[in-house]
């Protein structure tokens, strides 16, 4: 079984279902949900094979395969997964599925799907690639399904909030096209050959110092649209809010983590004294971007924007925890990144049902829900808890690790984001107080409880945010090891040194 | 007919066979304005068809004649006056697509437009002829004489649609600066003979190898001959700022002769370029390169930024093309650096580009003619229109082919980007390519405009009343031959890379 080619099967078999689904005839709407929905359960539970399958104490990288695809320009299709992407891979694997079978889209399944599966298999190729032109494929290829999925489904502005998000995506990668390149070529002279691998590039290539930063300049900016970091970051309330539910939750659940994953394995693996060098830079911007998001959060009125700048912030701590380069911060980013996935993936399923029953978001005119829909109202409860981070669910793990790492090496930027997490109480349970307390009006007394449908659908999320919550140790064990090497690397390739942290159990 | 030639002509023994592509083309346009004038109206089809099998033949030779030069080497022909090399054959193949797709969208068009006849054909042939010429000329007369045939029939070709007012105009317009652009590059051969003592690229070598035997120099006739040169060229790949015929000319010119000039028109320039500056004057590398440095990123950036503001597909299209040539430059300022050597990376990837980008535009607008409608007027974005709701896989070819053009990966146009980006780093010319790169999101936009209208757009009232857009089997077969290629090369480009000269 060593030799399965199982990672390949998990680009390939969404790509192939999004073929398969886009070649069914129109007439069978039944039948193009039925393979959609089959190929991302299957995607899925290769997914979580992985996971299961994963050696927990294997830092390295783990089912690697490697074929030539372009021989001519040293490419090669190499895919593999190690502590820091396998739970992205995961929960990729697990979203879609939800997605697919919970939310319907208004109109036109057989494209939507068709877009979703496509997209699927694009985030799945990018947390898994290992060789950067292949990543950089599928790092564009994301953006033309969730271009479609925007401006074909979305709400009365998609045209703008997907033309914004494309273009704003693009000139990221534009830079990165050509660092990509730069770094393949400058790295000529250690590898021997031209070749795009990224293992052979981190661990031969020497960079001198000025050429790295620039390089590393190039990679970062792409990230840092995609996460998306402070000044960068005004596509994401419009396309998160213009976005259809389903869309919004993939966005938020899996594509802002191309950035944050990128910056770790495609910033600071490659390019560890420029990773060093920017640190002040990116804990700034990182710790602006916590405060921004959650003042800008609490001033909304419109209850999908608010969850949407909720991102931005909560971004904010990953980049925060991935530039304070310490076992325990990069870990909790790590870790936050699936939270953050799960956590805002729920709340925008949430705030897509309240959509579909009252036809607004305006926070001004819900009311009163938790009255007429005492369910409905404890599950966003929870999922809003988690949002905030409050100890006991999956939140406070990522974000306690974030703050308690970064505080050996980043002391006054965490002193300064910390107020962050007191600003999340603030704007969401200020917006639970305003749509759930209180007297509902007469517009809100019809308002439908939880269907059973609806409630299985979220069974799924609430159960991730309790466990890991309560049981993060798996999690940790798996992500932990590869981080440890990852700044192994990092302190043998720069000045850094790693502050020695004494490791608790659990 | 050979035969006769050679009976008659006086001068270098002439390797027939290794011209062949030119003969059968040549065989093609006579047979066609000859046999044609004195035969009554031909059955449906059977011009273009005619056509599309001269040129496939033509395609054909090539693979004999590439298999002979990996055997003998690279030689000059008609004593010195054409090369006989692989670039020769690659422009050969490039053009000989071209003139395929064009006839196979030409077909039925014509026929819409009460125009068949075998004129347009024929003018193709030769159009073709005179590119490959360029393309392959070891002397700056030779490349002058091609660059004439090219132009006269695109003159001509451009106002083919009689019964089209805009077509008549853009004719003139491309004629009087055409012969603008033809008479500033006479007078720069001739400053150049004037420096040298003569217009073939060996003879001008051995005497810059005196006169100049460092690279650069300060002599005003050479320096201006050479300046004039850039500047007839760049008016025939329509760089920034010499680009002004572009819009008006693609726009009024009926689609398929747009079609034709962006791909194969353009191919036979940019080839033409890379001979006479890296093998006509190396020794000035280090004078024109800023100024194919500034032309680049004049014309990624010119193209993309007007491109944005229009509204008529044909004329974004124009803009578009541009854009691309912008791009083909940047693989030209590339070459540069290595002007004069023997391999070369940035020649490479202008070729792979022009190869790719003229399957590209062909098929893109080959869509424009079938959505265009009787008239050929209906080719603002209004009439895209709901494309996706009537013909969703004609709006499906054509998001792929815009896609291409916007570099979007697994397509085949983010290997020629990437080609020419990568030639670009590796000569160390980062700003240009970050500057084409970024060009190229402005680019996107536009291409945007166009999918958003296929698939997103509200339906308008009286868009029932609108022609159906018909697909005829011959342009159908011309657009989905695009797209397989575009897909195909996009998933598997080694091959071409490799055969890439």
């Amino acid at each position: 079984m060593i030799d399965f080619p199982i990672l390949t099967l998990l680009v390939l078999v969404p790509a192939i279902g999004s073929l398969v689904v886009a070649l069914i005839s129109n007439r069978q709407p039944d039948l193009v949900k039925v393979v959609a929905l089959l190929t991302s359960v299957l995607t899925g539970g290769m997914a979580l094979w992985t996971l299961f399958a994963f050696k927990k104490a294997d830092s390295g990288f783990q089912f690697v395969s490697q074929h030539s695809w372009i021989k001519e320009w040293g490419i090669s299709w190499h895919l593999g997964v190690d502590g820091i992407s396998i739970f992205l891979v995961v929960l990729t694997g697990i979203l879609f599925p939800l997605v697919i079978a919970g939310v319907d889209p208004h109109h036109d399944h057989k494209r939507y799907l068709s877009w979703m599966l496509l997209l699927e298999a694009g985030v799945m190729g990018s947390f898994i690639s290992l060789d950067l032109f292949l990543f950089f494929v599928f790092f564009e290829i994301v953006l033309v399904p969730m271009y479609f999925l925007i401006g074909g489904w979305g709400y009365d502005d998609r045209v703008y909030a997907a033309t914004k998000f494309f273009l704003f995506t693009m000139v990221g990668s534009a830079f990165m096209l050509v660092g990509i390149i730069a770094t393949a070529i400058i790295a000529k002279a250690d590898n021997g050959a031209v070749t795009f691998d990224l293992i052979k590039i981190a661990e031969n290539g020497s960079f001198a110092a000025g050429t790295g930063r620039w390089l590393f300049f190039a990679f970062a900016i792409a990230f840092a649209v995609k996460v998306p970091l402070f000044p960068l970051h005004t596509w994401l309330p419009d396309a998160h809010t213009q976005a259809p539910t389903g869309g919004s939750v993939i966005l938020a659940g899996v594509l802002l983590k191309l950035g944050t994953y990128g910056l770790l394995r495609f910033g600071v693996y490659l390019f560890p004294e420029a990773a060093v060098w920017a640190r002040p830079v990116f804990l700034t911007l990182a710790t602006i971007g916590i405060l921004w998001g959650a003042i800008a959060a609490t001033m909304q009125t419109d209850l999908k924007r608010l969850v949407a700048y909720s991102s931005v912030a909560h971004l904010g701590f990953i980049v925060l925890g991935t530039f304070a380069l310490t076992s325990q911060a990069i870990t909790g980013g790590v870790m936050q990144n699936i939270n953050h996935g799960i956590s805002t993936g729920a709340l925008f399923l949430l705030v897509g049902m309240i959509y579909e029953r009252r036809h607004t978001r305006e926070i001004a005119k819900l009311k009163g829900l938790q009255k007429v829909a005492p369910v409905f109202a404890a599950a966003f409860m929870i999922v809003m808890l988690s949002s905030i981070g409050v100890p006991g669910l999956n939140g406070f793990v990522g974000e306690f690790l974030v703050l308690i790492g970064s505080f050996a090496t980043a002391r006054w930027w965490v002193v300064v984001a910390a107020v962050g997490v007191i600003l999340a109480a603030l704007y969401l349970l200020w917006a639970y107080q305003r749509v759930f307390h209180g007297e509902p009006d007469d517009d809100n007394k019809s308002f439908r409880e939880l269907r059973w449908k609806e409630g299985m659908l979220l069974l799924p999320f609430i159960a991730i945010i309790v466990f890991a919550g309560v049981y993060p140790k798996p999690m940790l064990d798996r992500i932990e090891p590869s981080v440890d090497k990852l700044l192994e690397h990092v302190s043998q390739h720069s000045s850094w040194q790693v502050p020695v942290v004494e490791k608790g159990e659990g | 007919m050979g035969v006769l030639a050679a009976e008659t002509l006086k001068g270098p023994s002439i390797a027939w066979f290794d011209l062949s592509p030119l003969l059968v083309l040549l065989g093609g346009a006579m047979v066609l304005l000859v046999v044609a004038a004195l035969t009554p109206q031909w059955p449906k089809r059977c011009y273009s068809s005619f056509s599309a099998v001269v040129a496939l033949a033509t395609i054909g030779l090539c693979f004999p004649l590439w298999h002979r030069i990996d055997v003998d080497g690279p030689s000059t022909l008609v004593g010195g006056a054409v090369h006989f090399d692989k670039m020769t054959i690659w422009v050969t193949l490039t053009i000989g697509l071209a003139v395929f797709l064009a006839s196979l969208l030409s077909d039925d068009y014509l026929r819409r437009e009460g125009l068949e006849g075998p004129e347009v054909y024929a003018l193709f042939m030769l159009a073709a002829i005179g590119g490959i010429v360029m393309a392959a000329s070891n002397d700056l007369v030779v490349l002058f004489l091609g660059l004439e045939i090219l132009s006269i029939t695109l003159y001509v070709l451009a106002a083919s649609h009689r019964k089209r007012l805009r077509s008549q105009e853009a004719g003139l317009k491309y004629f009087v600066l055409g012969g603008f652009s033809s008479a500033i590059f006479l007078y720069g051969i001739a400053l150049i003979y004037g420096g040298t003592g003569s217009t073939n690229f060996d003879a001008m070598l051995r005497a810059l190898a005196t006169t100049v035997p460092t690279k650069g120099s300060d002599d005003a006739i050479l320096l201006a001959g050479v300046a004039l040169l850039v500047v007839g060229l760049a008016f025939k790949v329509a760089a920034v700022p010499f680009h002004f015929w572009t819009p008006d000319v693609y726009e009024g010119s009926p689609t398929p002769v747009t079609a034709f000039m962006a791909s194969a028109a353009k191919a036979a320039a940019f080839a033409a370029m890379l001979r006479v500056l890296l093998q006509g004057l190396p020794n000035f590398s280090r004078d024109y390169r800023p100024v194919l440095w500034l032309l680049a990123i004049l014309t990624v950036f010119g193209g993309s930024i007007m491109a944005v503001v229009q509204t008529n597909v044909k004329r974004m299209l124009a803009f578009s093309s541009i854009s691309h040539a912008g791009f083909m430059l940047v693989g030209v300022e590339a070459a540069a650096h290595a002007a004069g050597g023997p391999s070369n990376d940035g020649r490479s990837s202008v070729l792979l580009y022009t190869l790719i980008y003229t399957v590209l535009v062909m098929g893109t607008f080959g869509i424009v003619t079938a959505v265009s409608r009787t008239g050929d007027n209906a080719t603002d974005l209004a009439a895209f229109r709901g494309l996706g709701r009537s013909r969703p896989m004609l709006a499906f070819g054509m998001t792929i082919l815009l896609l291409a053009q916007a570099g979007v990966p697994l397509t085949s146009g983010f290997v020629a980007k990437f080609g020419v980006i990568r030639a670009a780093v590796e000569a160390k010319s980062y700003s240009v390519a970050v500057v084409a790169m970024v060009a190229a999101v402005i680019a996107a936009f536009l291409y945007l405009r166009i999918m958003i209208s296929m698939w997103i757009a509200e339906p308008e009232a009286g868009d029932d009343q609108r022609e159906e857009v018909r697909l005829p089997a011959y342009l159908t077969v011309a657009i989905t031959l695009s797209v397989a290629f575009t897909l195909f090369v996009g998933f598997f480009p080694g091959w071409l890379i490799n055969l890439a000269p």
